[in-house]
């Protein structure tokens, strides 16, 4: 009794040790923020290797999601006869909820899992501790850039998933299921909301994207240095950063929600 | 420049510009013809004794084509009524002062809207000012209620 209760204490220690860590190293992270764009070319080069070339999973993603949720939705609104506002759900759902959401999700399976094992590996073969020796802070050189380049990232990838969850639904709505072309734009019009609805989704994905590159640069640069430290870096990237991007969305959603 | 970080920059460039076209297309989906700025709008109150689930951004029509859209929607504490802001297209000033406004229903289970029919005095309405005829929302409950009651009378006579 008293063994398991010293347990949990003990993990939940670990778990404050961990989370406070984590915080320090957020605020270690903001001063070099600024420094990091006099040089652009270390950005530029991740932005390619996490954005640009996440892109083909994002717009397959987006694409099916997108004639996912319009076949879904026609068999419902079918019933009641209002095909016509196909465009408008099938979009305010991608924009709102699925489109920062799921690219999130994707991007910290295919990017933030990738920073962290390669941040990992700097680590246990001891290039981070090299360009100290060398004076190059591994902070600004390293991890900043991963990060900034992450923060743009994702944002733009989440608007790529939803024109293409658009373009899907559009595919399937009017060219499968029949819905009337101008029906199904103007309604989708009428209905999504510039600030509220394109907005929100835009600013969800930005936080999105800030606690999926923060959590990969973290795990990467604490990661235990041998073989099964890289490889839980990277797993735990991936668990935690979906874990907090389900919690935020909860959150956000509650926050931009009009009449709430 | 290297040819491996020429193909990086392509990259980014290309990714960059679909992730603005996206985000682009995304905002011009939501600006139609409906949308309305300060500088082509003018702006009209309107009050209802019961405006039933009329939204703000419902439409407001003049013969059934949307010239505006419903602003803003509050409750007087005065006279009780129900006050709505509609802002109206420019191109659409010329409503005589006794234009009527009725809150109308698009099909069965639609949402409101509000439609215009224009009067016929020489006076022509300005911005910010007042729409007096007005008809309130029909609610259905209400008419099914009064069918029920005269239904009943009917059979009893």
């Amino acid at each position: 009794m008293t063994r398991s209760l010293r347990d949990c204490w003990v993990s939940f220690g670990q778990f404050a040790a961990t989370f406070g860590s984590f915080q320090m190293f957020s605020l270690r992270l903001l001063p070099y923020l600024p420094k990091a764009f006099l040089r652009p070319r270390l950005i530029t080069d991740q932005i390619y290797s996490l954005g640009a070339l996440s892109l083909v999973l994002i717009m397959f993603g987006g694409f099916f999601v997108g004639t996912v949720l319009a076949l879904q939705s026609y068999s419902t609104l079918v019933e009641f006869g209002q095909v016509d506002a196909l465009g408008a759900f099938a979009s305010e759902a991608l924009v709102r909820e699925l489109g920062p959401v799921v690219a999130a999700l994707l991007f910290a399976g295919r990017a933030g899992s990738a920073v962290a094992s390669e941040v990992g590996l700097m680590r246990a073969t001891n290039q981070l501790a090299a360009m100290e020796l060398m004076a190059v802070d591994p902070m600004q050189r390293v991890i900043v850039p991963r990060f900034i380049a992450g923060v743009i990232s994702v944002p733009l990838l989440a608007a790529i998933f939803c024109t293409m969850g658009v373009l899907g639904a559009y595919l399937v709505g009017v060219h499968l299921l029949g819905v009337d072309v101008g029906a199904f734009w103007s309604h989708i019009q009428d209905r999504v909301d510039l600030v509220d609805d394109v907005g929100s989704g835009l600013f969800k994905s930005f936080v999105f994207g800030i606690s999926a590159s923060l959590m990969g640069v973290y795990e990467g640069y604490n990661a235990a240095p041998n073989a099964s430290g890289v490889s839980r870096a990277a797993t735990r990237t991936v668990v935690i950063t979906s874990v907090w991007i389900l919690l935020f969305d909860f959150v956000l959603t509650g926050m931009t929600m009009p009449g709430v | 420049m290297s040819s491996e970080s020429r193909a990086i920059d392509i990259g980014v460039g290309l990714f960059i510009l679909l992730g603005l076209g996206s985000v682009i297309f995304l905002t011009t989906q939501t600006l139609g013809s409906t949308a309305l700025s300060e500088s082509t709008s003018y702006t009209l109150h309107a009050h209802f004794d019961h405006i039933g689930d009329l939204k703000v951004r419902a439409p407001v029509a003049l013969a059934g084509v949307t010239i505006g859209r419903v602003s803003r929607i509050s409750v007087d504490p005065i006279n009780y009524q129900a006050s709505v802001e509609l802002r109206i297209d420019k191109t659409f000033n010329q409503f005589p002062i006794d234009t009527f406004a009725s809150i109308a229903t698009t099909g069965l289970l639609g949402g409101k809207y509000i439609e215009l029919g224009p009067g016929g005095d020489e006076e022509v309405l300005q911005d910010q000012d007042e729409i007096e005829f007005t008809q309130s929302a029909i609610l259905l409950e209400n008419l099914i209620g009064k069918f029920m009651v005269n239904g009943k009378g009917d059979k009893d006579e």
